[in-house]
């Protein structure tokens, strides 16, 4: 990004586009990514559906952060005599069973849920990446324990492990972010490992070597940059995963706890008012679900943006 | 064939081991003594350090994981705190509760979805693959609780079709298995369609179209049968999964199976119960791992299990 754009094939800049190999996906030679990274944005931009997604997911994230301006109400405060209120024009989407109003409380929620969601990814992503690029580059047996261990974490279904995970941690909101983060941490071992063995046999990362360049040079700016692509698009598919997976906990009541206005632990609290104010249930299961449904399109255009092999 | 089976049941025994482990170490991290909450409350110190030796939880870790070991070969997972039951019982009685409703809801979510992904790679770019597209897109952003509360309120409170909850008459079925399967059903639908696009373009299919062979047989014979084994695979890892996940489920609907014993069991910190129903749950899941592995030789004859 740090040059202009140049031309993709006409231009031998360094050692992997001077030895003619089939060129790398996505291309890594210096010259060539500005105009393969302007060309993944074009794509990106021409995707009507992943733009209204993060156009929605932007218009989230002001909301969350200037939840005290949309709204004069506190989230938390229990006011007994307005209790279980219908929508008007005090109350937008009326109360719950406490008289707390649902639409602050849904804004205030959704500073919880993508904080949840991209906490948890984040762990999943500082602990997977590495490890799963250290399985693939050197492999051996640091490989061959690693993906045994990964292999009994897998097999345990995702919501699960994290249900385990929550009990063993405790409830809390830093601990359902621990738990959901560490639930998703095996597929991106296993996700960066694959990349990584696809990438470390081409001829750029020999020619590299033969240079003389050593491991973590290689790793750096060889095989990450190279191997990054599907664990990109894998991230942002995970935060709609993992808002689902903490919310889901949430509603069980193992989640973030009372009266944090979490979006599936309301949801968990009105489902007991579920046959007099459909409401309470309702409205945070739209949240939620417009939410993830925001990242999952974002997800598939990043994925038809930087994969262009794909087309599904 | 009965050769290969074998040898993946051989390989699932380390992973096995390794969830047991977990499992065990899992349990004794949790917040609480179990040998206070066997003994009560109300027991005097001397009666719960009796009480953990008569547990053996005065042993050492690597000694108490091996009685652990030998309990479990002999399918003994201990006995239930809540209940004094063994914890065997609680689990036999519950387990073919979600079995049943992971197989209906997965044959649901199967059919639905390979019909539904192949109409779309079909008419792929037409109005009917947009609309499935993004129904698809729905069903895996949703929230499988919330959906199932939404067909609560539609069916049970609106419109009185069906019941809320109870799994007794055959009506009560339907709301559990359509919540069960929608995430199902979305990511079969989806698979089924990026696989069928993929092999529609593939040169047999020219091949096969060129030498005049009519539609429905090119379709059918040769596009379906080389996608099948990714639809497979996706299959079997959501009937996997829907064992475990059906958690959340059989909450809302109260469904009396396993995953309502484990937030139960999670909620009374009876942790037997909790570490019976996490090792069925994981055997099970590497069970059906390998039965679609054994699958792919049917479906794939180039796949040969020497």
């Amino acid at each position: 990004m740090r040059e202009p754009a140049a031309s993709v094939s006409l231009a031998p800049a360094n050692g992997a586009a001077a030895l003619n190999v089939p060129r790398p996906y996505p291309a890594r030679a210096e010259s060539d990514r500005p105009s393969q990274f302007r060309r993944g944005v074009q794509r990106f931009c021409r995707n009507r559906g992943a733009l209204a997604g993060v156009m929605v997911l932007c218009l989230f994230a002001v909301v969350a952060l200037a939840a005290p301006l949309a709204t004069t109400y506190d989230p938390e405060q229990t006011q007994l005599d307005q209790k279980l209120l219908e929508p008007s024009a005090a109350h937008l989407l009326g109360t719950d069973h406490l008289g707390r109003d649902i639409l602050a409380r849904l804004a205030y929620g959704a500073r919880y849920s993508l904080l949840i969601g991209f906490a948890a990814v984040s762990v999943g992503l500082v602990i997977g990446v590495p490890l799963g690029t250290m399985c693939g580059y050197y492999g051996g047996w640091l490989d061959l324990v690693i993906q045994r261990v990964i292999d009994v974490f897998l097999s345990l279904p995702g919501f699960l492990l994290a249900l385990s995970l929550v009990a063993v941690l405790g409830v809390g909101i830093n601990n359902v972010i621990l738990a959901v983060g560490l639930g998703v941490v095996p597929a991106f071992v296993r996700l960066t490992r694959a990349s990584t063995l696809s990438v470390r046999s081409r001829a750029y990362v020999d020619a590299a070597r033969t240079a003389g360049a050593r491991g973590p040079i290689i790793i750096l700016r060889h095989i990450l940059p190279n191997a990054l692509a599907p664990v990109v698009i894998q991230a942002t598919l995970g935060l709609g995963a993992t808002l689902l997976t903490a919310a889901g906990l949430g509603f069980l009541g193992l989640g973030v706890q009372q009266p944090t206005p979490e979006w599936g632990a309301m949801l968990g609290e009105g489902r007991s008012y579920i046959f007099s104010n459909p409401n309470l249930a309702t409205f945070p299961g739209i949240a939620i679900f417009v939410t993830v449904l925001c990242f999952n399109l974002a997800g598939d255009g990043l994925r038809d943006a930087l994969d262009p092999t794909l087309t599904a | 064939m009965l050769h290969y089976v074998a040898r993946r049941l051989v390989a699932a025994v380390p992973t096995l081991l390794g969830v047991s482990i977990v499992v065990f170490m899992m349990v004794r991290l949790l917040p609480g003594d179990p040998a206070r909450m066997v003994a009560g409350l109300l027991a005097s110190e001397a009666d719960v350090e009796n009480i953990r030796h008569q547990l053996g939880l005065d042993q050492p870790a690597p000694v108490q994981y091996a009685e652990f070991l030998v309990r479990l070969m002999h399918f003994d997972l201990g006995t239930s705190v809540r209940t004094g039951q063994p914890v065997w019982y609680e689990v036999l009685a519950r387990l073919p509760w979600t079995i049943e409703l992971a197989a209906t809801s997965i044959a649901v979510a199967a059919a639905v979805g390979v019909a539904g992904g192949l109409v779309a790679a079909l008419y792929h770019n037409q109005r009917l693959d947009t609309i499935i597209s993004a129904l698809m897109l729905f069903g895996i952003s949703m929230p499988v609780y919330w959906f199932g509360l939404m067909l609560i309120v539609v069916f049970a409170i609106k419109l009185q079709w069906l019941p809320a909850a109870g799994s007794q008459d055959p009506g009560a079925w339907i709301l559990p298995t359509l919540t069960l399967a929608a995430f199902s059903v979305a990511l079969i639908a989806r698979m089924t369609r990026s696989t069928m696009l993929e092999v529609l373009r593939a040169d047999y299919v020219r091949t096969a179209r060129a030498k005049g062979q009519i539609e429905h047989a090119v379709v059918y014979g040769h596009a379906l049968r080389n996608a099948m084994l990714p639809i497979v695979t996706v299959i079997g890892h959501q009937f996997g999964t829907l064992l475990g996940g059906a958690v959340l489920t059989e909450t809302v609907f109260g469904w009396p199976g396993m995953g309502q014993l484990l937030v139960d069991a999670l909620f009374a910190r009876d942790y037997p119960v909790v570490q019976g129903v996490v090792l069925t749950f994981s055997a099970l899941f590497i069970l059906v791992n390998l039965g679609v592995d054994v699958l792919y030789g049917m479906i794939d004859p180039r796949i040969q299990y020497a």
